[in-house]
């Protein structure tokens, strides 16, 4: 199961790879910003989506992740800026274009008194999907997310992970041209992400757009592009491995058995953009690897049996977006 | 407007309120039970009241007088005191509501044909209960002079020249003085809003509180499909709950019903709007159960409670008040709701109050509808 979703994962980023410039964009966003009384929720920020593709909004909360997807979802008016979706102006008209969209809110948004079934019926009704198409999209979906067995369970009832399949079920019941998902994954058991993962790659083959934010970088790595957001404004947006190899700076492990030390001898040491204390590890951002080593290890030196090893590792979008955040926070302070 | 959305929407709401033991509850007992509580518990015609009694005649005839205030089953008498002031103790800390003061010449000024005058001291903290308790006491008193006067005829073989007049109040619509047939049909008004405002008030706000809002308004449903979709199931119920009510207290407590089933139905119906339409408004701009509950409660059921002349006579209140219950929709149903049920008043005559009944329709319909948008803030 986990191999062939990973060889699917495989296929279809080749597909996209292939493809992706013949495919029209299906969200367009320009210029996008809206604020609240005090904050600059979401900064003027431009990116656009293609069918068949899946772009990762990444950010910290409070980033502008819920904002961005809430104007876009054609549910709060942006300040100015503009969003085209399915070809659709969501600014000038978003009922029509709600037809094409799919929403899921961070939050669980459906009826825990209600079961699997009359949730997902709910929906299709809304969206006029009649009973002869409904059945087997439900049942195809169902089975997807491995709940085919839970059909007349009240939704309440489901565990996180369910809720949050049951989620997309329902967002997906009327054939969306565009999706768009806020943190789907939070708070899910690792199996119910697998079965989450495999569900969106799969739609990729009907030509859907899907946007998701998720606080979690890992997740990040799946998409075909991520945008990073951070206090309203979008930092970086390309493909993950673009993103790293346009990296200019490298990634050092630090192994040691008592890290904080390790940390404590370590501050004010040139070269360091960021550290940051991971599980068993000090990951370190410095700006250039050959050179740093030799001395940072002298500096680790003085105190015996401070630290195991120190070798440079692939950064990853995690250590990308700690270093721009970091650098920008010192900026802005 | 697509009416498939709408039925769409009411079905799922239909669902969850069955759904919900408390919704089911109020639906189902509340009216019953307001019904019942109002047919019975609060029962103003007040029988069996304790009453102090300074006989200072102490005769035959006083003690038949007494007896007949006893036998008129409105009256309890308590106490036969001695001098004023136990009488006076009695009414202070409450154990009387009423002290009858029999002059010490009672019997000899009736032996002489009168006229005499009984003392009563009514309690006077409830001005209701007191009003009520000065019909009853002058309806014994009447009965009794009544019957002196025919002994007087037969013993002396001649009307009394002389005697009192008597002040005869007659009770229009409600003969027997049962106050249960003025007040059930005012509890309708309570029953709709209830269901109309309170737990209408619950729907939007429960739908912000749990998050499924959100993903609501981000489907092709219309804001307006959203509205009707939810207060049908809540008009049905209502409108339902109405014809119970008007059944229990026509077959149980025999409130009679003069008037037509339509204009009844028709009447509901706008109340309905008014209370719905409320109760709706509040839910928008509440955005919590808790809160939109309380402001249902304090804007709809306790106007219809205490201003809509439902317990308590419009025209006894002061002016200023008088004046507030020209905006209580629940003024104007109260109004038919007696019309119809004891006066019997033909449905083209109840313009007065169905005209402002249908204008707060109309206006508080419009509100809800500009109220509620698809939009967060």
């Amino acid at each position: 199961m986990e191999r062939r979703a990973a060889g699917l994962i495989v296929v279809r980023f080749y597909q996209w790879q292939t493809m992706k410039d013949a495919l029209p964009a299906a969200i367009e966003v320009k210029g996008l910003t809206r604020s609240f009384p005090g904050v600059l929720a979401v900064d003027a920020i431009s990116f656009d989506v293609r069918a068949g593709e899946i772009f990762g909004l990444v950010g910290p909360d409070g980033a502008g992740k819920t904002t961005t997807l809430r104007m876009l979802a054609g549910i709060l008016p942006p300040e100015s800026g503009s969003i085209m979706l399915a070809g659709v102006d969501v600014v000038r008209d978003p009922e029509r274009a709600k037809h094409a969209l799919s929403y899921m809110p961070q939050r669980f948004g459906l009826y825990e008194d209600l079961t699997v079934d009359e949730n997902i019926r709910f929906y299709a009704d809304l969206f006029g999907v009649n009973r002869a198409d409904r059945e087997p999209r439900s049942l195809q979906l169902l089975q997807a997310a491995g709940m085919s067995e839970f059909r007349t369970r009240l939704a309440g009832r489901l565990s996180g992970g369910m809720k949050q399949k049951l989620g997309l079920v329902c967002a997906l019941i009327h054939h969306p041209k565009v999706i768009l998902l806020d943190e789907p994954t939070t708070g899910v058991d690792p199996v119910s992400r697998r079965d989450f993962w495999r569900i969106l790659y799969e739609l990729l083959a009907e030509g859907v757009a899907i946007l998701l934010s998720t606080a979690y970088l890992d997740e990040a790595e799946r998409c075909h592009r991520v945008g990073l957001l951070h206090q309203g404004n979008l930092l970086f947006c390309d493909t993950p491995a673009n993103l790293k190899a346009g990296m200019p700076k490298a990634v050092l492990v630090i192994a040691s058995r008592d890290t904080r030390n390790a940390r404590k001898l370590l501050i004010g040491a040139q070269g360091i953009t960021s550290m940051v204390l991971h599980g068993d590890d000090l990951r370190l951002v410095v700006d250039d690897a050959h050179t740093r080593m030799g001395p940072l290890k002298a500096r680790l030196d003085a105190v015996s049996g401070s630290y195991d090893s120190m070798m440079q590792v692939e950064p990853t979008i995690e250590d990308l977006f700690v270093d721009a955040v970091g650098a920008r926070d010192v900026a802005h302070g | 407007m697509s009416g498939r959305r709408v039925i769409v929407m009411a079905r799922k709401e239909l669902v969850q309120i069955l759904r919900d033991p408390q919704s089911l509850m109020i639906v189902i007992l509340m009216p019953v039970i307001l019904v019942v509580l109002f047919g019975y518990g609060v029962n103003i015609d007040l029988k069996g009241l304790p009453v102090f009694v300074f006989d200072r005649d102490g005769t035959q005839q006083s003690q038949d007088f007494l007896k007949h205030l006893q036998a008129s089953q409105y009256f309890h008498v308590q106490r036969v005191v001695g001098n004023y002031d136990a009488l006076t103790r009695g009414l202070d800390n409450g154990s009387a509501k009423m002290g009858i003061v029999i002059p010490w010449n009672f019997s000899q000024r009736l032996r002489s044909g009168g006229p005499v005058q009984v003392q009563a001291l009514v309690d006077a903290t409830d001005d209701n209960t007191a009003n009520i308790l000065t019909g009853y006491v002058q309806g014994v008193v009447q009965a009794y002079s009544a019957q002196v006067q025919s002994q007087w005829l037969s013993a002396h073989g001649a009307p009394l020249q002389f005697a009192p007049i008597a002040v005869e109040t007659r009770t229009w619509y409600n003969e027997d003085l049962e106050s249960s047939a003025f007040i059930i049909p005012g509890v309708l008004a309570l029953v709709m809003s209830v269901i109309g405002a309170f737990l209408t008030s619950l729907t939007i706000a429960r739908e912000w509180e749990r998050g499924t809002m959100e993903q609501l308004i981000s489907t092709p449903v219309s804001a307006g499909e959203i509205m009707l979709g939810k207060l049908l199931p809540y008009f049905v119920l209502g409108m339902a709950d109405t014809v119970v009510c008007a059944l229990i207290a026509i077959y149980w407590f025999r409130v009679p019903f003069r008037g037509s089933f339509l204009a009844l139905m028709g009447s509901s119906a706008m109340f309905m709007v008014v209370v719905l339409s409320m109760g709706f408004f509040i839910s928008v701009l509440a955005k919590g159960q808790f809160a939109a509950s309380q402001i249902a409660l304090i804007t709809t059921f306790l106007p219809a409670f205490l201003l809509s002349g439902f317990l308590f006579a419009i025209e006894q209140m002061p002016l200023p008040l008088q004046w507030i219950t020209h905006v209580i929709p629940a003024r104007y149903y109260v109004s038919v709701l007696k019309k119809i049920f004891l006066k019997g008043t033909p449905a083209a005559l109840l313009y007065a109050d169905l005209v402002p009944l249908a204008i707060f329709a109309l206006v508080l319909g419009i509100l809800a509808t500009r109220s509620f948008h698809k939009r967060l803030t």
